[in-house]
């Protein structure tokens, strides 16, 4: 069996750091090809419903990532996005979400090298914890049977 | 249905190297609602461009997916072209291909994966995008300088020449910032203040020009060409209007031990009081803090003195409102107090001075009228030794940087002292010369060769007192770490170039951002000097960084021409990706409940409360309303709305949603 390859579904913003991912690009630092950005103009933007969506979807890893306190271009988009986590994860434990799945994290645009960092060590972690199945039985497989009748 | 174009780039090799172009663009092809597809070498160059533009004529294209570059890069480019054939510029977005997947990963099989999952996200978001029109928005033809240095005035003297109004605010009675204190200037001796007053008087005579001295910035709402502004302007306790400037007033005045701000601390002023004898505008202010009538009650005698009645004891600060187009921020740094070197003895032993107090002596309008005189007994020093990076380039003193500055005045106050002081002796203790400039080595070397200026290569441990003389403990690594002890009548520490004290609340106030030493931080370091990340603010002088006289100059005038740019459009146009509270039919109006969760969420006030009336003009239903002008598009309180009634124009639910769906659903 060819190894588990996780997916990772990234949620960033726009200014930092997605700009710090291009950063990476631009420094051609090499990282693991299991992430998929989906661009934010903050991370103030982010619904962390739509962390549920990205599991329910068949996620297996999911990092957030923005710019770092005081840097938010949009100045408090970032302590947003922090105080709605942390209410978010104890939610987690509450609809039987593994918060080892998701990677908090601050990238600014000038950090690059971190950048490849998080998405290597992120991929490592969910490599560990195997694919997401436990979440699909809860969430999803009752829903299914419900709907095949 | 959706008639959606996949552009995929080559980026000459950058992106085809690893990622198999060809394939990205036939499997895009076969997806639903997609078009037409193709790859073409430089996407981004005019044939590549005019392959969009035909093909979105020709297929009738409703979306275009550009697989290239950065979005980051080159959005605005491959908009315009949409735009140009037709297709309106919000129905185009761009994978990211290059940066985020050529780049970072090795040649292979997972690599195009991801390239076409990229594309095929943004296939999916682009069925979801709706036509936008860019925002126009009036601009407020009149500039605020805040900071009233020599890169205040330069910048106020440019913007005001191209015919716009200038309004300079300076928080000191006098404008003339740290170049009216200096004596002379390096590389070629010029005395400071016959180069700048003429430019100060200019600042003062100019009719587009209002100046506004003793006064600070308030508030500042709104944004680029639209800022409202409020300036206050502090209780100066006279009648300008009234004021002569005839300065009986300051002679008259009992209490004289105040020690100057303008003088360092070396002379002593009234507590009504014009700076400095050039100062503009030439007329005192009362110093509340010191003034007997204020701390007493009691005293008054300006008044009495005064020949046309111009006091006025109970005048109050006062708040001007005005409307400002763009701001020039140009307010400077300040000389790191050496207290926080207690080994060098500064606030110890009066003989141990800053170069800023330097300059005062050797300045023709000093306490000391030019002639070098120590401060504890006026002697004239013998000795003398200067200190380099006093704090800066000192991990340990917390202040890593250069000042930059240091060096060449160093050498330049080496040089006046040898000019003044026949036969004295003057030693320079630095870490590196670093005299990068044009004239600036020559002038170093004509220091230590003509002068006769002593420089030992390293660094002061110590200076204390012994026998009236100040010992300095140092070392020569020149001469394999040899000790040096030198005794010394005078010191003289290079001390390092900080960020003003306030610099941090005036960024907050502006929503500028600064760096970790609160220095404001520009937008790019090298293509964007003087631009900030907040649209039409500006920066020059040294509130970016340390700087001397001629950068502080350039900057200013380059931020002017930002400035005039900027004005030179009537109008100006934003991208529309702001936030909006839906609205439906009477009688639900709107999904939005009127909680105003959103309004605590805004960072820029951007959410008003709006009332639906009835005919009969009763209140029916309160709503939040996101001014378009204020909305700088971060969608918190998009995140925040219970009842999912605020949208984001360009990363609205139904898109992001959409991404995250199609992502996963092939991954």
């Amino acid at each position: 069996m060819a190894e588990f390859e996780p997916k990772i579904v990234a949620f960033v913003c726009n200014w930092c750091t997605y700009a710090g991912a291009d950063l990476t690009g631009t420094s051609r630092i090499k990282y693991a090809s299991n992430v998929r950005i989906v661009r934010f103009p903050c991370t103030g933007r982010i619904d962390y419903m739509l962390l549920v969506k990205a599991f329910d979807e068949g996620a297996d890893g999911i990092i957030v990532s923005g710019c770092h306190p005081n840097d938010c271009h949009y100045t408090s988009g970032n302590f947003h996005a922090r105080r709605r986590w942390i209410m978010f994860r104890s939610l987690c434990d509450f609809i039987g979400i593994d918060i080892r799945r998701i990677k908090f994290s601050w990238v600014s645009a000038a950090e690059g090298a971190k950048w490849a960092d998080i998405v290597n060590s992120t991929v490592a972690a969910i490599r560990e914890l195997g694919p997401y199945e436990e979440y699909q039985k809860v969430a999803k497989k009752p829903v299914k049977e419900v709907i095949n009748g | 249905m959706s008639k959606i174009g996949v552009f995929v780039c080559h980026c000459g090799e950058n992106i085809s190297a690893t990622v198999d172009c060809a394939r990205v663009a036939e499997t895009s092809g076969k997806l639903d609602g997609v078009a037409y597809s193709v790859d073409y070498k430089y996407m981004c160059s005019d044939p590549g461009q005019s392959l969009i533009k035909s093909a979105i004529k020709e297929k009738g294209l409703t979306g275009v997916v550009v697989a290239a570059c950065s979005p980051r890069m080159h959005e605005p480019t491959f908009r315009k072209a949409c735009a140009e054939a037709g297709l309106n510029p919000y129905m185009c977005e761009m994978a990211n291909l290059r940066e985020h997947v050529s780049w970072v990963h090795e040649k292979g099989e997972a690599t195009t994966e991801k390239a076409i999952d990229l594309v095929r996200i943004l296939v999916e978001k682009v069925k979801y995008n709706q036509s936008l029109n860019a925002i126009k928005v009036p601009v407020t033809k009149t500039a605020l300088v805040i900071g009233g240095g020599i890169a205040g005035i330069q910048a106020s003297l440019d913007i005001a020449n191209t015919g716009h109004k200038v309004i300079l605010i300076e928080k000191d009675p006098s404008i003339g910032g740290h170049m009216s204190q200096l004596s002379e200037t390096f590389p070629t001796l010029d005395c400071s203040q016959c180069i700048l007053t003429p430019r100060m008087v200019e600042v003062a005579q100019h009719p587009n020009i209002t100046l506004y001295s003793y006064a600070e910035l308030e508030s500042v709402e709104g944004f680029i060409g639209n800022f409202k502004v409020k300036i206050r302007r502090k209780s100066k306790s006279i009648d300008e209007k009234l004021c002569t400037g005839c300065g009986l007033c300051t002679t008259k005045c009992p209490v004289k031990k105040i020690p100057s701000e303008f003088n360092e601390g070396l002379g002593m002023r009234t507590a009504i009081y014009v700076p400095f004898p050039q100062a503009v505008p030439n007329k005192p202010v009362i110093d509340r803090e010191h003034c007997t009538y204020y701390l007493k009650g009691k005293c008054r005698i300006c008044e009495k003195v005064c020949p046309i009645q111009a006091i006025r004891f109970d005048q109050e600060d006062t708040i001007e409102e005005v409307e400002i187009g763009a701001i020039v921020l140009a307010t400077g740094f300040s000389v790191k107090q050496p207290d926080f070197f207690p080994e060098y003895g500064y606030g110890k032993y009066p003989d141990v001075i800053t170069g800023l107090q330097f300059e005062r002596l050797a300045s023709a309008s000093g306490p000391t009228l030019g002639e070098i005189r120590r401060p504890s007994d006026g002697k004239v020093p013998q000795n003398i030794v200067f200190v380099a990076c006093a704090g800066s380039r000192d991990e340990a003193k917390g202040i890593p940087y250069c000042s930059k500055i240091c060096c060449m005045y160093i050498a330049k106050h080496a040089m006046l002292y040898q000019h003044k002081v026949h036969g004295g002796k003057s030693y320079v203790f630095y870490m590196d010369i670093r005299a990068g400039g044009k004239n600036y080595e020559e002038f170093v070397r004509r220091a230590i060769e003509e002068d006769g200026v002593n420089y030992v290569r390293g660094r002061v441990s110590r200076i204390y007192e012994k026998n009236g003389k100040l010992i300095v403990k140092g070392v020569d690594t020149l001469l394999g770490a040899m000790p040096v002890d030198i005794e010394a009548d005078m010191v003289v520490l290079a001390t390092a170039g900080v960020a003003n004290s306030d610099a941090e609340a005036l960024a907050q106030k502006l929503h500028v951002s600064y760096d970790a030493y609160k220095f404001f931080a520009e937008a790019h370091p090298k293509l964007k000097p003087v631009e900030t990340n907040t649209a039409g603010i500006f920066l020059a002088g040294a509130c970016q960084s340390p700087r001397d006289i001629p950068e502080s100059v350039s900057m200013a005038s380059g931020a002017a021409v930002k400035v005039a740019c900027l004005f030179s459009q009537d109008e100006l146009t934003r991208d529309p990706l702001i936030a909006v509270v839906n609205r439906m039919a009477p009688p639900v109006y709107s999904s939005c409940v009127g909680c105003f969760l959103c309004v605590s969420a805004c960072p820029y006030q951007a959410i008003e409360k709006e009332e639906i009336k009835n005919r009969a003009g009763e209140v029916i239903k309160t709503l939040a309303r996101v001014n378009p002008g204020l909305c700088q598009g971060c969608g918190t309180c998009v995140a925040f709305c219970r009842t999912k009634s605020i949208d984001l124009q360009g990363y609205t639910h139904e898109q992001m949603y959409t991404e995250v769906m199609a992502l996963l659903n092939e991954y």
